[in-house]
């Protein structure tokens, strides 16, 4: 319709006029387009997170490490417990290298033609290639990092599930019960129960604990006892201020029971302040398997883990110092790598928590 | 305020008697007693034996003895030196109550004042750098940092004697557990100065021409050492804990290397007793620490 054959308007009405108006250009109707897709908080946070360098370069340096852990051990020919051996025979003279050095039995079979692959951090105190076992320290130290976050994580998000969306008498308790466990000096008691489960377990015929060591086990015991409280409160939190929404009440009137509600509309909510929390604790637990394994309750030897290189390494600090400095270097890698990644998710993810 | 004192006080009480469980309990379901080595006892001596450890009581009543016995001062006897435990504790304690309330004190001076200069020239170069030295230190653990210094400063480049009981040099162990918690308390201070800084009353006093150094002392730094003083307890606890590696590395005689030897040598009254003993000095502290928090800003409500 133009302008002129719009309806006109009667003098005292209080239509607006129409003839006032007059048609949008093409030009005009392409300013409302959207341009940018439709994005969601996934998307979002995302997107702010990859423009984060900090956060960009530890990612790549934690896909290096996890890249080199499960390749390393494949094409390295030798194993974390094996003794170096030249030809067959065992090479006694292979005993503390430097990066890189060949003993004098190597050098021997190399000059008649043999090939050996090089010791990239040089060889230990028994003859054993030093680079495999950082690898699998590296390994053991990640492991125990995640499996212990994954059980604060079960347990601190079911224990704060519960007790947020209950509320009243349940959740005093409940919060008491957190209270203390909170209070309760969480490192004393890990090397407490390491010192009672190192005993308790030592001649157990479980395979789970013959596999992983009784001293593993009883990392994950600690962690599993007293860990979670944490992520129990942050949880409890979320739910308590998410509860109070109205689709939560939406949900409740179609006839959606606890369960459902907790599962579709409050965890999803709360997702964000879970994750963040579990790539935090990831470096506290191996912050703690390390010290652990320093002060000799580690995991069972002949496995080595980062914290126990750096233990043995100390005997000989004096003449060969890169022993503790590759240990070393990888554990301030890891956990700062996880440490900048949480505080980079904390800031694409939730801008309220911002310290 | 007082219920809240009383509230906390009671906390604490209970913490101390499920720690003091915890440990005991603990150590009695190790397999084997005190008594059963390999060196054949007559059924008669082992039964005195056992009369004078009260370990022919059933195990509640024996963790009772256990407690009163505690606070009488007779922390037992060790299994490894024979000597009485509570005199091991009293005469190791002072040396790493020394070292840590050292660690501490560093800890707070330079944390605070790293902080505000990080905070009063946020992003420019000395922010910047303070706020990467911090990144990095709190991803070391402590006994790699005491490694490593003990090995430059005292091995290659000699500038500090290594520790002997007539010339105790407290500098390498106390930097290295301070550096931890002087990096988080810088991190705090650095937050909550910036918060402080962009209020309205700091803005107030400002525009009234308060000298600036003056706003900052009086306005800002006063509010932001709050969050600071939460920090003391969990503080209180990493050092201890520090502690017990870092005397260990630089052969320190205090009570955390008395307790990896009691590890290493499975004396179980020891660790019995050095566990209660430790935990007790971080429940106190934490206590005092959230007791101040509540005295310093009354409108903290920790329900």
């Amino acid at each position: 319709m133009s302008a002129e054959n719009m309806p006109k308007k009667s003098p005292f009405s209080l239509q607006v006029n129409l003839q006032d108006f007059e048609k949008a250009t093409d030009e005009e109707k392409k300013q409302q387009d959207v341009m940018s897709e439709s994005t969601t908080f996934f998307k979002d946070g995302m997107k702010k997170l990859m423009k984060n360098p900090l956060a960009v370069g530890s990612i790549i340096v934690l896909l290096v490490i996890v890249l080199a852990i499960t390749i390393v051990p494949a094409v390295v020919p030798y194993g974390y417990s094996e003794i170096i051996s030249v030809n067959g025979k065992r090479d006694r003279t292979a005993k503390n290298l430097a990066p890189f050095q060949y003993s004098e039995n190597e050098l021997k079979y190399m000059e008649e033609g043999g090939k050996v692959f090089p010791h990239i951090m040089g060889t230990d105190e028994m003859c054993r290639d030093y680079f495999v076992r950082v690898i699998y320290g590296t390994r053991v130290s990640l492991v125990v990092g995640l499996v212990a976050s994954v059980i604060v994580l079960l347990i601190g998000v079911i224990y704060g599930s519960i007790s947020g969306y209950l509320g009243g008498k349940v959740d005093l308790v409940m919060m008491r019960i957190v209270d203390i466990i909170y209070s309760i000096p969480d490192v004393l008691i890990i090397i407490l129960l390491s010192v009672v489960f190192k005993e308790v377990f030592a001649d157990s015929s479980l395979a789970i604990i013959k596999s992983l060591g009784a001293n593993m086990v009883s990392i994950f015991v600690v962690f599993g006892l007293l860990y979670w409280v944490s992520m129990a409160r942050l949880v409890r939190g979320q739910i308590l201020s998410i509860k109070e929404n109205e689709y939560v009440l939406a949900a409740k009137v179609s006839g959606a029971g606890a369960g459902r509600i907790i599962r579709k509309h409050i965890l999803p909510n709360s997702l964000s302040v879970i994750i963040i929390t579990v790539a935090l604790q990831i470096p506290s637990a191996i912050f703690t398997e390390s010290y652990l394994s320093f002060i000799g309750l580690g995991v069972q030897s002949p496995m080595p883990s980062l914290g126990s290189l750096a233990d043995a390494a100390r005997a000989g600090i004096q003449s060969y110092p890169y022993k503790l400095i590759f240990p070393a270097m990888m554990i301030c890698l890891i956990v700062l790598a996880f440490n900048l990644l949480g505080d980079g998710l904390r800031d694409a993810f939730d801008p309220k928590l911002r310290r | 305020m007082g219920r809240y004192f009383v509230k906390r006080i009671l906390l604490a009480v209970v913490t101390f008697f499920i720690v003091t469980a915890i440990t005991f309990f603990a150590m009695n379901a190790i397999p084997g007693g005190p008594f059963n080595k390999e060196k054949a006892t007559s059924p008669q001596v082992q039964a005195v034996l056992e009369e004078r450890f009260n370990l022919d009581k059933p195990v509640p009543e024996q963790y009772v003895l256990y407690l009163k016995q505690f606070f009488s001062g007779d922390f037992g006897i060790s299994l490894k030196t024979g000597r009485d435990i509570g005199t091991t504790i009293m005469t190791s304690f002072p040396v790493s109550a020394k070292l840590g309330l050292q660690a501490i004190f560093m800890a707070l001076v330079c944390g605070i004042v790293l902080g505000s200069i990080a905070a009063l020239m946020r992003n420019k170069w000395p922010d910047r750098v303070i706020v990467f030295l911090s990144t990095l230190f709190t991803a070391m653990p402590s006994f790699v940092l005491a490694t490593f210094l003990l090995l430059i400063f005292c091995v290659k480049l000699q500038w500090v004697p290594a520790w002997s009981i007539d010339n105790p040099s407290y500098v390498l162990p106390v930097i290295s557990l301070a550096l931890y918690p002087t990096a988080y308390i810088t991190r705090l201070t650095k937050t909550s100065m910036l918060d402080a800084l962009s209020t309205d009353y700091v803005r107030t006093a400002r525009a009234k021409g308060v000298a600036s150094w003056k706003v900052m002392f009086k306005h800002s730094l006063k509010n932001a050492l709050i969050p600071v003083i939460t920090y003391l307890g969990p503080a209180t606890a990493g050092i201890i804990t520090g502690s017990i590696v870092v005397e260990n590395i630089f052969t320190i005689g205090g009570l955390g290397e008395k307790f990896v030897s009691a590890i290493t040598n499975r004396d179980y009254p020891m660790i019995m007793a050095t566990t209660i003993f430790l935990a007790i000095l971080m429940i106190i502290m934490t206590l005092i620490s959230d007791l101040i928090y509540k005295v310093v800003d009354p409108r903290i409500n920790f329900d």
